[in-house]
């Protein structure tokens, strides 16, 4: 039922414009699978080249085996659940629902059973003779999902569809879809700029920036070890020191800064612009210095975000830095002003270079 | 109003409104009043207006089924009040022409909002206005030239092999309904095309990745949500194509009458304005009689119209 889907080295160009540029991934049937990056990455052109509405410029797109070329979009075994729904207004929902079948020859009483069925899945029994106009946006997305799902595809294609829903619903919409997944075992192809709903609900993300594919993996190693600059700051936030690699040995590399000589993991080949990222969570702040890693800051601003506290402060050559204290009473919290030093392990610390860009 | 005073001031403010009521009053409602009011007189020589003679009765609109010819309908031969059958003739071409209109607007308005690139719209807008600037009475007597016995679309026909001998064009209505259609068309382009215009394309998207073939798209998708401008387009069509005179003055035969030369015959060759009054309220009130009806039969609103 549900079909893997390779993207053997696609590009697409829009004239001398090129949305997508060399992508290769490998996506298993059942999978979760997020493409995630900021607008104009191209993650929604590859969305499009997968249902069939737009065209590679060059490779090949194969589902469950199949190279997809020529084929039209209601031809091909995908459903595209549209960024605004696309439902539509003048049919009743169960309308909505069963309009794949419809399309299919399916009479009339079995579309309408199946559409209920379809109904009770998502949760929404009763909505079957309502108009669209009628629901909310949660509800709307639910219908959304059943009619993508009456079609039974292999691949269901989701083009940020949560986006348009207030905060709590989102993160429960994200435990239904992943919920739905599960339980229909279908291939789900997820394109969000939102990196919490990625982590969260992906088997595997692939993270887009300038139409190249910076790096696919699971959410934890997308997080905790991210291979270029590009994943390691849309994913999180960070750090940033710039600076000159020194020796390397097991791993780890000297890295020369203004602010001194720092110790990162590093697994780089020379070339590129290289920096070193460290995570705000993994920043300490203490009165004396750090065992290592360690410099001299002033502290600028302190916020308070509930189960954190973020520490905003400066260091001596004019960076400014983030530190993250839990809000469990372990450390004293600063005051703006304070003259205090940040420092952070070795092993939470990388040096990575900067992410791929266009035409490189 | 009290906006209107703000911005403009008393002095412009009572200009704009005595100018509209005076539009209002002596160019709409005063003639129409005034013809309303002569439609139920008799027809007098002056000497004899105000006199016995001149009362009010509905003579002039009983004229309307005086004169009977005998007429085939499905088989029976049944006596018709001439005028009748002309009317009747009217609206059966005028819808006619109302739907050959739909039929070759509907794809060319899909087309304009829906597949061509935003960069080439304005000049096909242009290309389909060009034709507008020219008058009607010069682009109907071009028709009139194109579809003679003699003309260049017989000779074309001929000359590609589709005609053996040529075609009398110009006979019965056919020319008319040509010639309305061409008049027309725009009328029916645009609402339609505002219509397909502010569809979503994502439905269009869904509805193929659903599954849907092209047509299935359009008779569920499109064509629901065109419902609007196709009635707008529709009404405007055939009010304009039954009140046309100049089109079927022209390209009209012997044997066409158009319910518009009757009134014209009332009116300026027998004089007898009480009469062609009498018949243009009468055609006015059952073309919208006519019009409200086959709206109440495609359950389109009035509101749905004026959108």
């Amino acid at each position: 039922m549900s079909a893997g889907i390779e993207l053997d080295d696609v590009c697409c160009d829009f004239g001398s414009f090129r949305a997508v540029d060399h992508v290769n991934v490998s996506i298993q049937p059942g999978e979760f699978f997020s493409f995630l990056g900021p607008s104009g990455c191209g993650k929604t052109t590859i969305l499009r080249m997968i249902s069939g509405f737009t065209d590679p410029s060059a490779g090949m797109i194969r589902i469950g085996g199949k190279d997809m070329k020529g084929q039209r979009p209601n031809q091909r075994p995908t459903a595209l659940i549209f960024q605004n729904l696309a439902l539509f207004p003048l049919m009743p929902i169960w309308e909505n629902i069963a309009f794949g079948l419809e399309v299919r020859g399916v009479a009339k009483a079995e579309r309408r059973a199946k559409a209920e069925e379809l109904l009770r899945l998502v949760d929404l029994p009763d909505a079957a003779d309502k108009m669209v106009s009628q629901l909310s946006g949660g509800q709307k997305q639910r219908v959304a999902i059943a009619r993508a799902l009456a079609v039974e595809p292999s691949v269901m294609l989701l083009d940020e569809p949560l986006s348009a829903l207030d905060l709590k619903l989102r993160q429960h919409m994200r435990a239904e879809l992943r919920a739905i997944q599960k339980r229909t075992g279908v291939t789900f192809i997820y394109i969000t700029h939102d990196q919490g709903e990625a982590l969260a609900m992906s088997d595997r993300v692939g993270v887009m920036s300038q139409g190249r594919l910076q790096q696919v993996a699971n959410p934890r190693d997308i997080y905790n070890n991210p291979t270029n600059g590009f994943v390691a700051s849309f994913v999180g936030e960070n750090n940033i020191f710039t600076g000159t690699v020194g020796s390397e040995a097991a791993g780890f590399a000297r890295f020369e800064t203004p602010h001194g000589a720092f110790r990162a993991r590093a697994n780089v080949q020379g070339g590129r612009d290289l920096k070193l990222y460290v995570r705000p969570e993994h920043t300490l702040i203490s009165a004396v210095p750090g065992l290592e890693n360690s410099l001299p800051v002033t502290v600028t601003d302190v916020a308070f975000e509930g189960n954190f506290i973020s520490v905003h402060a400066v260091s001596q050559s004019g960076a400014t830095l983030l530190a993250e204290l839990r809000n469990d009473g372990s450390v004293a919290i600063p005051a703006p002003g304070d003259a205090l030093h940040m420092s952070f392990a070795a092993e939470n610390a990388s040096i990575l270079p900067d992410g791929l860009v266009r035409g490189e | 109003m009290s906006e209107l005073l703000r911005r403009y001031g008393p002095t412009l403010t009572g200009a704009f409104v005595l100018l509209t009521a005076f539009w209002l009053l002596m160019l709409v409602i005063l003639p129409n009043v005034t013809l309303f009011e002569a439609s139920f007189r008799p027809y007098l020589p002056v000497t004899e207006v105000g006199g016995p003679k001149d009362f009010y009765s509905f003579g002039n609109y009983m004229k309307f089924f005086a004169n009977s010819t005998d007429t085939d309908i499905f088989g029976f031969n049944l006596p018709v009040p001439i005028h009748v059958k002309i009317f009747f003739g009217t609206i059966y071409f005028s819808t006619l022409v109302t739907f050959i209109t739909f039929v070759i607007a509907y794809p060319l308005a899909f087309y304009l909002a829906k597949v061509v690139t935003p960069k080439s719209l304005p000049t096909l807008f242009l290309l389909l206005f060009v034709p507008m600037w020219v008058s009607e009475v010069l682009r109907s007597f071009a028709w009139w030239l194109i579809l003679a016995y003699k003309g260049p679309l017989n000779a074309v026909l001929q000359g590609v092999g589709i005609l053996d001998a040529p075609v009398r064009w110009i006979s019965g209505y056919r020319a008319i309904i040509i010639g309305l259609v061409y008049t027309y068309v725009l009328f029916m382009v645009f609402p339609i095309y505002n219509a397909i215009q502010s569809l979503d394309t994502n439905q269009i998207e869904a509805a193929q990745d659903l599954g849907s073939p092209w047509w299935r798209t359009h008779w569920r998708v499109i064509l629901p949500h065109a419902k609007p401008g196709i009635a707008s387009g529709s009404v405007i069509v055939f009010m304009l194509a039954a009140g046309s005179l100049l089109v079927p003055a022209l390209l009209g035969s012997p044997t066409s009458l158009w319910f518009t030369q009757t009134i014209q015959q009332w009116m300026l060759e027998a004089q007898d304005w009480n009469t062609g009054a009498a018949y243009a309220f009468l055609f006015l009130i059952l073309c919208t009689c006519f019009v409200s009806l086959v709206m109440w039969l495609f359950k389109v609103q009035l509101t749905d119209i004026a959108k």
